[in-house]
């Protein structure tokens, strides 16, 4: 149903990417667990264009994963909660995205930047294990809502980041 | 193809609220599921949890996690052993650390010295990131103690331009023994990628030996080619000037990159270490590589031939990358160094934490060392290593407990009666019965890592010791054996360290570590085994298989924590000696106390 969709909203950015450089995103996403996932995190970044290499297309997904923490964040801060449990379970996920954005992904970054990879790939098993503790905390006192669809969101980004990470190593 | 939660539009905030609303005021706590961690931490499901409650970490709990006598800096992240020599009265250990924070970073060299390889004392940091060929990391490197008394130490610089190049640091002044300032030679870096290797897969140099004829020195460094494990070896007569020889010391297709290559002779003859020089006929070389894929330190044993510059393993089946670790647990980027003092090689290892990040960011701190293990040849089968915590550890041994000889029933468990189990050495030997053994049928096998851990009940086992065990056992860290017969009779063992229910926390990996050992004719079943706070270091058969676990129990702590003997096998009794130690604490501080200026 909504695979149309993205594969159109794929042809259409990829007309605007540089030559030569489908081959690497092609490259990259297959070597993840979630190809189209990867194909469209990738083109709905204005640096892939740019993007030369492997741990360019890395450091992408490690910004899109980001973004979606930051998303988490303020989804956080925009929820009442209605019990001392659900306040607790709030608390843990403010402190596991916090720890997602002060640690894993400064640590991702900076080991795809030096040519270190493990390190990256500690970063972001790290983020899905946070994203993950997060939703079994949150999903104790609310079985839907925008922030478990995070939770779930930020795990399968940080899954394809490792895979791309991974091909690295 | 498949859908994605990160497709999903967001759902309208007043369905949110209702329905969260609606949840909670019905049902305010959940049996919970098991859940997988899966490809996150890729364990198996934990089918023990009792409910999803909560568990908020405490400071007292916290707190109790730093351990008592391995070596670990006050606070923040470090990780690999870097330079470890003896020099003029002190063993000296560097080590990579982050000085801003609990996870990995710009790395300094930490540095810290000691007497014995077990009372530490901290010192200054010994190198800073503060040229552009290391502005990026001062990374992980080796000291070579040359025989007229002068020290060179080789390292990785991360380069401002995001290169790994190999740098030369000498002593500031050799006559000071502490050997507290380093300084980087003018002519750095002496070491760039070679034309056919990566510029982001050159790191990690090694000791030095002398090279035939006496008047030159090799080093080796890792590195890989698309997927091949290789060794570069370079020769040098002043450590400044290097020529890259031909060929490598030996590849290994498949592995990836191969970090922190070690590579060392061991004699075939004698319970001694040797200098890291020494060759010829009574002598076989160790190839030892760090495995970037799975973060594993894989060794084997071979002979090295100088002349053509080739290491050959004994073992082609068993060779560098698909045969043995060192250690079946959590344990990476590990590093030797010949003990002169002692004639020992000493075997250092980095030891990560296995908890959230999350965790280690309230804890302050991540990583410890290893105990220093010595390492020789097991010279009952020649074809592995021994690894044996130093004896230096058990000066910290104080009031002892003995139990000899209990019987121990199939299904049974026996607790051992110590009052705080939280730092021990524990030795503790056991013999199945052999008419029950011979009695037994045959076994369908058994891999620890897939087993389900100690509650999986099978004809010959599992067997051995309960460490960090909470009453009602809702927290516990099996330590066993397993037994499993074969068709054509024989019996295959092994030795694995059961994670799954060291702690009722959420935020903690909870893997069962383990593998397969050789048990010779004769011999009973050993394990020596070293228990502080969060981590447990054990051996089995005099080193032939060790097993390095971090365990976070919520509730086994300090007193309440207990150890206990136990049989799980079906059809076999079992008799068990333990003697154990309660050990003191080593103590590691500061050498200069703050009001003593350098």
């Amino acid at each position: 149903m909504k695979f149309p969709l993205i594969l159109l909203t794929i042809l259409q950015l990829h007309s605007i990417t540089q030559p030569g450089n489908e081959n690497l995103i092609e490259k990259a996403c297959t070597s993840t667990p979630n190809y189209a996932l990867c194909i469209s995190t990738v083109a709905a970044d204005p640096q892939s264009a740019a993007a030369a290499n492997m741990e360019e297309i890395g450091l992408i997904l490690v910004e899109a994963v980001k973004g979606k923490a930051e998303e988490a964040l303020s989804t956080i801060k925009e929820m009442k909660p209605t019990s001392p449990e659900y306040r607790a379970a709030l608390e843990d996920c403010r402190d596991a995205y916090e720890t997602v954005m002060m640690a894993d992904v400064p640590e991702a970054v900076t080991a795809l930047t030096r040519g270190v990879p493990k390190f990256a790939e500690f970063g972001m098993k790290d983020t899905a294990w946070e994203a993950e503790i997060c939703d079994r905390r949150i999903g104790m006192v609310a079985e839907k809502g925008t922030l478990r669809d995070v939770n779930k969101c930020v795990q399968e980004l940080a899954t394809v980041a490792c895979g791309i990470i991974r091909s690295l190593l | 193809m498949g859908d994605s939660f990160c497709f999903r539009k967001r759902n309208a905030s007043i369905v949110v609220s209702l329905a969260s609303f609606f949840l909670v005021s019905l049902i305010p706590f959940t049996i919970g599921r098991p859940i997988s961690r899966g490809t996150a931490q890729g364990v198996s499901e934990k089918v023990f949890r009792l409910g999803d409650l909560n568990f908020p970490w405490t400071n007292a709990v916290l707190s109790w996690e730093r351990t008592s006598f391995h070596f670990q800096p006050s606070k923040n992240w470090m990780n690999d052993p870097n330079g470890p020599l003896y020099y003029n009265g002190w063993y000296h250990l560097f080590y990579q650390y982050n000085t801003e924070a609990a996870v990995w970073g710009t790395i300094t060299w930490g540095h810290a010295i000691s007497r014995d390889l077990i009372h530490w004392f901290h010192l200054p940091y010994a190198m800073v990131p503060d040229h552009s060929y290391d502005i990026n990391g001062v990374w992980t490197g080796s000291a070579t103690l040359l025989p007229d008394g002068r020290i060179v130490m080789l390292y990785t610089g991360s380069t401002n331009d995001g290169r790994q190049v190999q740098c030369l640091a000498l002593p500031a002044n050799l006559s000071d023994p502490l050997l507290l300032r380093w300084v980087k030679h003018p002519a750095n870096p002496v070491l760039t990628p070679p034309p056919g290797i990566g510029y982001t897969d050159f790191r990690d140099p090694s000791t030095a030996w002398l090279a035939p004829g006496g008047d030159k020195w090799r080093i080796v460094i890792g590195s890989k080619v698309k997927k091949t494990g290789v060794v570069l070896v370079y020769e040098t007569a002043d450590f400044v000037n290097y020529e890259l020889l031909d060929g490598y010391l030996h590849e290994v297709p498949g592995t990836g990159m191969w970090e922190c290559i070690d590579f060392y002779p061991v004699r075939l003859d004698s319970g001694y270490g040797s200098d890291t020089s020494a060759n010829g006929p009574g002598f076989k070389h160790v190839l030892k590589a760090s495995l970037d894929d799975d973060k594993h330190d894989y060794y084997a044993l071979g002979t090295y031939d100088a002349e053509s510059n080739r290491w050959t393993p004994d073992d082609p089946g068993l060779d560098v990358g698909i045969g043995l670790r060192y250690d079946y647990g959590e344990y990476y980027a590990s590093k030797t160094f010949y003990d002169q003092k002692k004639k020992r090689r000493i075997l250092w290892g980095w030891i990560r934490e296995t908890d959230a990040e999350r965790v280690d960011a309230i804890k302050g701190w991540a990583s410890v060392q290893s105990i220093p293990r010595t390492v020789v040849i097991d010279r009952k089968t020649r074809a592995n290593l021994l690894q044996w915590p130093v004896e230096e550890v058990e000066s910290l041994r104080g009031e002892s407990f003995e139990f000899n000889d209990v019987m121990l029933e199939p299904g049974s468990i026996v607790p051992l009666h110590i009052d705080s189990a939280s730092q021990l050495d524990i030795e503790a030997s056991f013999e199945i019965d052999e008419d029950d053994a011979a009695a037994t049928g045959v076994d369908s096998g058994y891999n620890c890592t897939s087993s389900g851990g100690a509650a999986s009940r099978g004809l010959l086992g599992p067997f051995g010791i309960v460490v960090l065990a909470y009453k009602h056992l809702s927290e516990l860290t099996p330590i066993y054996f397993y037994i499993a017969k074969k068709p054509n009779g024989n019996l295959e063992y092994h030795f694995c360290a059961d994670e799954s229910r060291s702690s009722k926390a959420l935020d903690v990996s909870s893997p069962v570590y383990g593998s397969s050992t050789p048990v010779l004719k004769g011999e009973k079943l050993t394990i020596r085994s070293l228990v502080d706070h969060s981590i447990v270091e054990s051996f089995a058969q005099g080193g032939r298989r060790v097993i390095t676990s971090r365990v976070y129990p919520t509730q086994a702590i300090d007193y309440p924590s207990k150890i206990l003997l136990f049989n799980n096998a079906t059809s076999a009794r079992v008799k068990a000696t333990v003697k154990m130690w309660k050990m003191k604490s080593a103590g590691i501080r500061d050498f200069f106390s703050l009001d003593q200026a350098l």
